[in-house]
């Protein structure tokens, strides 16, 4: 029970927090960050037991009928990350407090905040597939309120939609993914998929699988080419930025992909292509971090390059790998998570992002500077900080397999960048002389420098004694992907080796890189032109193609002509029913065609050549005289096939008309031929198909066998009941009198029409 | 005789809907005529045709009642008559009024009803 109610306990409260917050005003982040702290100590509970090697696993019906249950699980990979979810959850909340002090809508941003906690723990907790994709997809809608927060800036709304359409469609193709699995082994359960790992990857269904799944993990997680909408995204509020596209949500793909690793991996469709994705991604990401000047885009661009390291391992997926992954996961939520921060409390405390601008603000904000340099450093890979243990294992996994030196000289090309990109956002805004900027700098309030600070001072704490995680949490998290006993022990001094040698040969070049970083811009400047045809142009000319074509189809669809709406609904009824209907031609029934009398048969006849005639006549009157012959003909059939009181109706009723018809046409104008004759043809051509429909639907139906008759009960009771023998009688002023009723009251209705028609109308009123 | 029917009806649903298919409003009332006539008609026949036994029991020895024609679809289709004439006489007049306030019959003209 514990597991559900701290995932859906985020729901209510985050429903709750707006009221919340009109109350608590201010102090709301704190009062609210309680909750996730709470959720921290709980999942802190079991640690113990799940290093030790157990799950815990809740499972409730939720629809049985499809055997999908409301199912939870907590094994050492969902704790690490319900530890970053929870833990910078709460610094984000009081992060939020600060940064969007007064703001008008501050409390639907907390609501929000906490609709997105809620439906990230769902989604590493949750143990059923369907479940997984609930979760997965209300993360993308969290996502896309936050994102598109400032409501008002169109920026913000395409952004929010850039994502929401990236990810959702990732989304839809993961949903595709587990339904595909179900089919392939027949559960819906994780922990029972990740059993059937042989029988899954021996399945004729394998290659979908892993290509729906895969493009799930690669939208949400920024992969290229998906990785356009991440940097978009950067239009959020920062604490969004922070907590939803550096620390948790985006790594949603690599959990999914070290989830499902015992179910699909090892084999050279995954090995190849998430190594291959990632590592594409990994360097681009960080070539274009390079060049960003905003803080906040260089910090996503190197969170898509992170994003693509831990794909990259994840595919490479050796012990190793998947070790240096876990490990450089947690560090890099550490350190992102607060440089982001950071960059946001400079941005409100000096009023710009722009590297190029920002300096010497140590002065003017001492703790911030601190934790930018603790977090640049950590980012750097300096040892003693928690992001050292995460580069050398990242380095080892790719030496100890000597057929990677591609992968091992991006890898060091990357992580030269990241040291450059590190010092650019965490350190170069604080040291040298201070710029003149349009505010005056000061150290940002408490609310803003506890998150970074802690994120930060964490990193050192555990990058001294990495004892503290090493086991406990990081440990089970590698278990539960390799599925097999591995060592781990971080030490901060493994002795002279060469990849220690590699690290500092890294960080000396990447400060290079960062010292000659404006002259090796002005080098490679002609990349410039490239960016106008990456991916983010794909997305806009789909986006806009897709426009178009509903554009032109509606234009098709709704072109305000009655008859083009008459014409595609007869049409598309016509080829649907005709289509079902020719599958089976031989059934329908001609057999009583012959069996008529001659006096029958007229005025069947009569009908056919008298509607015949309506359509041809050029006369008004003859159409009139026309549509009369085929209303007192019907009268004829009603008369010969025992309908005494319809022929009495009918023959009234089409006098009533045929006078009425004569009348009216009288002051209407003459017939004109309006429409081409190939419009014509069309037409007569569409008549005929649809009429010979209704006549083939005709034949069939005779062959069909009737259910025994509501009809019998009103002949059994039409005397006993209501005593009157005219059977159609009884039922239309007994049986179904209110109906008649109802019917009265529309010919009353149309009669107040025809008469206000006809009495009022201005033309009268003048000449009166 | 079902059969018959069934090209009657198929007959009667064509010309309808060609006619509904005009820019004409006059011709467009027309075929809603001839739609209403084939919709009554279909009902009846689908009900089943019986001959010279109508439901009605006066004098009728009790178990020839079992034989007469089916009441039900009759009942439905007298309503739809009655009902039918009433929508008719109302779009008649109301087309009336709409081409002598535009001035014309043609659909593609009748944009506005402003004069």
């Amino acid at each position: 029970m514990g597991l559900v109610s701290a995932v859906l306990s985020g729901f209510v409260l985050a429903l709750i927090a707006p009221w919340i917050y009109r109350i608590a005003r201010g102090a709301t982040g704190w009062l609210l960050a309680i909750f996730p702290l709470a959720l921290f100590a709980y999942f802190l509970s079991y640690i113990g037991a799940v290093a030790a090697g157990d799950v815990v696993r809740v499972s409730y019906p939720w629809v049985p009928s499809l055997g999908i249950n409301l199912s939870f699980y907590l094994d050492g990979l969902s704790l690490l990350f319900a530890f970053l979810i929870t833990g910078i959850g709460a610094l984000v909340l009081i992060y939020t407090g600060g940064y969007l002090k007064d703001h008008s809508h501050l409390g639907r941003f907390y609501g929000f905040i906490l609709f997105f906690m809620a439906s990230m723990l769902g989604v590493v907790l949750a143990d059923n597939t369907m479940g997984l994709f609930l979760f997965w997809e209300l993360t993308s809608v969290s996502s896309f309120l936050l994102i598109g927060f400032e409501h008002e800036k169109e920026s913000s709304r395409a952004a929010a939609l850039q994502a929401l359409l990236v990810t959702a469609l990732g989304g839809m193709a993961l949903l595709g993914g587990f339904l595909l699995l179900n089919q392939a082994v027949g559960s819906w359960e994780i922990s029972e998929l990740v059993r059937q790992g042989d029988a899954i990857r021996t399945h004729s269904l394998y290659i979908p699988i892993v290509l729906l799944v895969l493009a799930g993990a690669f939208t949400k997680s920024a992969q290229f080419p998906f990785h356009f909408w991440l940097p978009s995204a950067m239009e959020a509020p920062t604490p969004v930025s922070a907590y939803l596209h550096s620390a948790t949500m985006v790594k949603a793909g690599v959990y999914l992909l070290a989830r499902m690793t015992p179910a699909l991996a090892e084999t050279a469709l995954w090995t190849g292509t998430v190594t291959a994705v990632g590592a594409v991604t990994m360097v681009f990401g960080a070539a274009i971090a390079f060049r960003q000047s905003d803080l906040k885009l260089i910090l996503a661009y190197s969170t898509v390059s992170a994003l693509g390291i831990m794909m990259m391992l994840l595919g490479v997926g050796t012990a190793g790998a998947v070790q240096a992954m876990v490990v450089f996961l947690f560090g890099h939520a550490l350190y992102k998570g607060a440089l982001f921060m950071l960059a946001g409390a400079i941005d409100h405390e000096a009023g710009t992002r722009d590297v190029n601008r920002l300096a010497g603000l140590r002065s003017a904000m001492p703790v911030s500077a601190a934790a930018g340099l603790l977090a640049a450093l950590s980012m750097a890979a300096v040892p003693a900080l928690f992001g050292f243990y995460g580069k050398e294992l990242f380095y080892e996994s790719l030496a100890e397999d000597y057929l990677m030196p591609v992968l091992l000289f991006a890898s060091v090309l990357t992580s030269m960048i990241f040291v450059a990109v590190a010092v650019l956002a965490g350190i170069k805004p604080f040291i040298g002389e201070t710029t003149s900027s349009a505010k005056q700098p000061h150290e940002a309030p408490i609310s803003l420098w506890l998150g970074p600070v802690t994120l930060a001072a964490t990193g050192l704490v555990l990058g001294l004694w990495p004892s503290m995680v090493d086991k406990s949490a990081l440990l089970p998290a590698i278990h539960a992907v390799l599925w097999r006993p591995v060592f781990l022990e971080l030490a901060l001094w493994h002795g002279l080796n060469p990849i220690f040698l590699l690290s500092m040969a890294t960080l000396a070049s990447g400060s290079g890189l960062f010292i000659f970083r404006s002259r090796l811009l002005r080098l490679f400047s002609w990349l410039d032109a490239l960016r106008d045809c990456g991916p983010r142009n794909g997305y806009s000319l789909a986006l806009a193609g897709l426009n178009a074509a509903a554009q032109a189809q509606t234009r098709v669809l709704q072109s305000g002509y009655l008859r083009y709406y008459l014409l595609i609904v007869v049409a598309t009824a016509t080829v649907l029913s005709g289509y079902k209907l020719l599958q089976d031609i031989e059934s329908l029934s001609f057999g009583r065609l012959f069996d008529v009398t001659f006096y029958e048969a007229a005025p069947a006849l009569l009908i056919l050549l008298a509607a015949f005639m309506a359509t041809r006549v050029r006369s008004r009157l003859a159409a009139i005289a026309a549509l009369g012959v085929v209303g007192f003909s019907v009268a004829l059939v009603f008369v010969l096939f025992s309908a005494p009181d319809l022929a009495m109706t009918q023959f009234s009723i089409e006098t009533l008309t045929v006078i009425l018809f004569v009348l009216v046409f009288y002051h209407l104008p003459r017939f004109a031929i309006l429409s081409s004759a190939w419009t014509r043809a069309r037409d007569t051509f569409v008549a005929l198909t649809a009429g010979g429909l209704i006549t083939a639907i005709m034949l069939k139906a005779s062959g069909v066998e009737l259910h025994p008759k509501i009809s019998t009960y009103y002949i059994e009771n039409s005397v006993p009941l209501a005593h009157g023998h005219n059977i159609v009688n009884v039922i239309l002023v007994e049986f179904r009198g209110l109906d008649t009723l109802g019917e009265i009251t529309v010919l009353a209705i149309a009669a107040v029409g025809v008469y206000a028609l006809l009495k009022f109308w201005p033309g009268k009123t003048e000449t009166r | 005789m079902e059969t018959l029917l069934a090209f009657v009806v198929g007959g009667l649903y064509a010309a309808g809907l060609y006619m509904m298919l005009r820019r004409s409003v006059l011709k467009l009332i027309i075929g809603l005529g001839l739609f209403g006539h084939a919709a009554n008609l279909l009902i009846f026949t689908m009900g089943g045709l019986t001959r010279a036994q109508p439901p009605i029991l006066f004098g009728l020895p009790a178990d020839a009642a079992a034989g007469v024609a089916d009441p039900l679809p009759q009942a439905l289709i007298l309503t739809a008559i009655v009902i039918g004439f009433g929508v008719q006489a109302f779009a008649l007049v109301l087309i009336r009024r709409a081409v002598q306030a535009v001035g014309t019959d043609d659909l593609d003209q009748m944009k506005a009803t402003d004069t």
